[in-house]
């Protein structure tokens, strides 16, 4: 019992997991963000075509669907809103060493971001208020400016993360600090363009096949009524139209990535020897210098990775341990997690796509609904494996060749106990955030009074 | 005027966008607490959230703004503050969260669980601004050091920083009060315009009081300060403001319905305060150990917040414009 107790409470005791902890924090918050932020992108999109076939084609069940789904857009954004706030404290109060080494140049994509958000804020605002307030066609271009938004959003905040992996556009002075600043470098250095279309294309397929999973399973319960039809089939055609584009551009960033930030690449794919004719392992975990379980299909990395069996590889032997991704079993298998399930998906859009073609309507056979009603928790599953091959996959450092972690953690003491508060309050967030949004989708006649959503008109107010 | 002078002064207008929008916002959940079970609280409630709902996201990102202009303009002074303040910081980022869920979900959940989340709205209403209070207090006082690492408990439990958090409270309350004057009299409900009158006046006599005795808590632990605030230019701004309290003292006591020069009057007493401040403390980011110019990031990251500002000037300010018209024009219905 004692050894037991000592076992817990050592990461608390020692002063050295102060890292450790700071790490949990960040990536539990920003793996609770990231789902948020895929809404806040993509889901106004998806409610803006449903508004367009509504007034376009006069479809009232269309007009309802934008509005049920503007409703669960607020309270998402609410959410989003809130953590996004707490990671902005957490850059300075967990990693204030590299907010006073590199504030400036790591941050300066935020400021742009703020512009953006600024600008999402206010036009959800008036979207959502102004159901009843502006005429047609205004309402559905005040929606516009969300989407647009949206996109600049995720560009800022993404080449202030790309420039974690790939730092450009400056130089160091005598005294270690940011000289000689060239802006459009450090914003568009070289991971900014592509791992911004894979996050952007990812938030659709996020926000698609999450919201098309709740009327699959409304559908797969018999409801085949026009309205619960139209739910699934908007939110689904936009992921289907944006898997198989994914899949592409994930092939396109795994070369780039074994280009500008080998290490990575191969805790990826699990290689140790540096060297042509790599094989690529199909799960698998990588302990003492090689990869134990897993199938290999001889030469396929090297394939991949540029076109030819001949291309070299290199393994994680020739990086010096210090220097080495923590732990290359979890960037492996997430990679795995993220190519299998987007793979998945895309052949799902395949055959809706096929179907459609045919006969202009769903694939009938059960395991179609089946799956699409999985999509949502495997696109996010997706969404997160790829974010900590990422983010894990880049450590040791927080700027990749500059600084590490451990010199960018704060001394503060205590942050267990404050991850342990978080996780306690993300979790209540993520159990009422579900409840809400449940509460709102129940059937289409039983309409919440619309006073009970943020920014709704109160009841009396609604002129339908 | 240096570059970074004027980074500065783009930081303080964000920080004091923030004061009054955001506080406004702290301030109707304040009013929120204290409204009780009554119908004529209720009332009182239903109006609160009038005024806030359709705002209060766009106002928060004006602390989104304040964060990141320093941290990008002025880094070594952001980290010192988070190295140093990091308790009540954190604290005001857990009441950030709180007070945006209780708000956002006290509208959507079924009636039982309703107050609960009403009461963390109102309660956290009141901590967050009172936190970030302690933080500008103790920047005040001078206790973050230029490296960062000051104590953690020592430097934000004094008498200025307590003081400086309770007068953030009281403002708050004082401004979304007057607000709420106005907006009462839009939804023509004359008891809700006596309501809040009342109320206003209270917080305008505690927030005054507060604030003089803030001066001499200045005299003792901020110097700097108070020198700055009692020689030009900060006497002028000290003036100014008592001046607006007072014009909107005498509305408030008389009762009359001057919203036109109670609003302005009373947002001017706090806009002059917190200009007071920055024109005392200048030259000082940190006074009295780090200036302007000893903090600010090379010169190009500085032209990029500028510009960034101006975009944010041409294209978020008539956005905002529009969003308050229509959702003041929607009070007016």
């Amino acid at each position: 019992m004692a050894a037991m107790e000592a076992a817990l409470l050592a990461p608390i005791a020692d002063a050295g997991s102060n890292l450790l902890a700071a790490r949990y924090q960040m990536a539990f918050t920003l793996g609770f963000h990231i789902i948020l932020a895929c809404f806040g992108v993509a889901f106004p999109a998806i409610m803006l075509i449903a508004e367009y076939r509504g007034r376009k084609h006069g479809d009232e069940d269309a007009l309802r669907l934008a509005r049920r789904w503007s409703k669960a857009v607020a309270v998402l954004f609410a959410v989003g809103a809130v953590s996004g706030t707490v990671l902005s404290f957490e850059f300075g109060l967990l990693w204030p060493g590299m907010m006073d080494r590199f504030g400036d140049a790591f941050g300066i994509a935020f400021a742009i971001e703020g512009l953006f958000f600024f600008l999402e804020a206010i036009f959800i605002a008036i979207y959502i208020y102004g159901w009843n307030r502006l005429p047609g066609w205004a309402h559905f271009w005040s929606g516009v400016p969300i989407v647009i938004s949206g996109i600049g959003g995720a560009l800022s905040v993404i080449a202030a993360n790309a420039w974690m992996n790939t730092p450009a556009g400056f130089t160091l002075g005598p005294d270690g600090r940011v000289e000689d600043v060239e802006i459009v470098d450090v914003l568009f250095n070289t991971s900014t363009f592509h791992e911004f279309v894979h996050m952007w294309v990812a938030a659709y397929l996020v926000a698609g096949f999450l919201v098309a999973s709740i009327y699959a399973v409304k559908l797969l319960r018999g409801d085949r009524s026009h309205y619960n039809r139209l739910g699934f089939l908007i939110p689904f055609t936009v992921a289907a139209i944006f898997s198989p584009i994914q899949v592409i551009v994930g092939d396109f960033v795994a070369r780039d990535i074994y280009e500008d930030q080998p290490v990575k690449f191969a805790a990826m794919e699990c290689v140790y020897e540096t060297g042509p004719d790599q094989t690529e392992y199909i799960g698998g975990i990588c302990t003492d210098g090689k990869v134990k379980g897993g199938i290999g299909i001889p030469g396929l990395d090297s394939l991949l990775a540029g076109f030819s069996t001949d291309t070299v590889v290199e393994g994680l032997n020739d990086v010096p341990e210090d220097l080495q991704p923590p732990s290359p079993t979890l960037i492996h298998l997430s990679f795995d997690a993220m190519v299998g399930i987007g793979t998945l998906l895309a052949l799902l859009a395949v055959w809706f796509a096929i179907s459609w073609w045919r006969k202009r309507d769903i694939p009938e056979n059960p395991w179609f609904l089946r799956i699409a009603a999985a999509s949502g928790v495997l696109s996010v599953l997706a969404l997160e494996a790829g974010w900590i091959v990422t983010e894990v996959g880049r450590q040791p450092w927080i700027v990749s060749g500059y600084m590490k972690v451990e010199e960018a953690v704060t001394d503060a003491q205590g942050i267990w106990w404050v991850f342990a508060l978080t996780m306690l309050i993300y979790l209540s967030l993520a159990v009422i955030t579900g409840y809400v949004l449940r509460g709102l989708g129940q059937r289409p006649d039983e309409e919440a009074p619309a006073g009970d959503i943020p920014y709704a008109p109160r009841p009396g107010e609604e002129t339908r | 005027m240096s570059k970074a002078d004027l980074v500065a002064a783009i930081l303080w207008t964000g920080v004091t966008l923030y004061a009054v929008f955001g506080g406004a916002d702290f301030g109707g959940g304040m009013w929120d607490l204290l409204a009780g079970q009554s119908e004529r609280g209720e009332r009182a409630r239903w109006l609160i959230d009038r005024s806030i709902a359709p705002v209060w996201e766009a106002n928060h990102v004006w602390l989104i703004f304040v964060l990141v202009v320093l941290w990008t303009a002025f880094p070594t002074v952001f980290s010192a503050i988070m190295t140093t303040l990091y308790i009540p910081l954190a604290l005001a980022a857990l009441g950030i969260v709180l007070r945006g869920a209780g708000f956002a979900f006290r509208h959507a959940l079924p009636g039982p669980v309703r107050r609960p989340a009403t009461r963390v709205f109102g309660i956290s209403s009141v901590l967050t601004p009172f936190f970030l209070g302690t933080v500008v207090g103790a920047v005040a006082s001078g206790e973050v050091p230029a490296d960062g690492g000051g104590d953690p408990t020592a430097s934000w439990t004094g008498i200025l920083p307590l003081l400086t958090g309770l007068i953030f409270v009281a403002l708050a309350a004082y401004v979304a009060g007057v607000f709420l004057v106005r907006d009462a009299d839009a939804a023509g409900d004359e008891d809700l315009h006596r309501y809040f009158l009342q109320r206003s006046l209270v917080m305008a006599v505690i927030g005054g009081a507060a604030a003089v005795a803030g001066i001499f808590a200045l005299q003792e632990h901020a110097r700097y300060v108070y020198d700055g605030l009692t020689s030009w230019p900060g006497i002028f701004l000290v003036i100014g403001s008592g001046i607006c309290g007072l014009v909107a003292l005498v509305l408030l006591v008389t009762g009359r319905s001057l919203n036109w020069v109670m609003r302005p009057a009373a947002v001017g007493a706090v806009v002059t305060v917190i200009w007071g401040y920055f024109a005392a403390a200048f030259p000082y980011m940190l006074p009295t150990d780090v200036t302007i110019s000893d903090a600010a990031a090379v010169s190009d990251i500085l032209t990029v917040v500028i510009v960034v500002f101006g975009a944010a000037a041409v294209l978020v300010i008539p956005s905002l414009i529009l969003l308050y018209v229509l959702s003041q024009r929607q009070a007016l219905e």
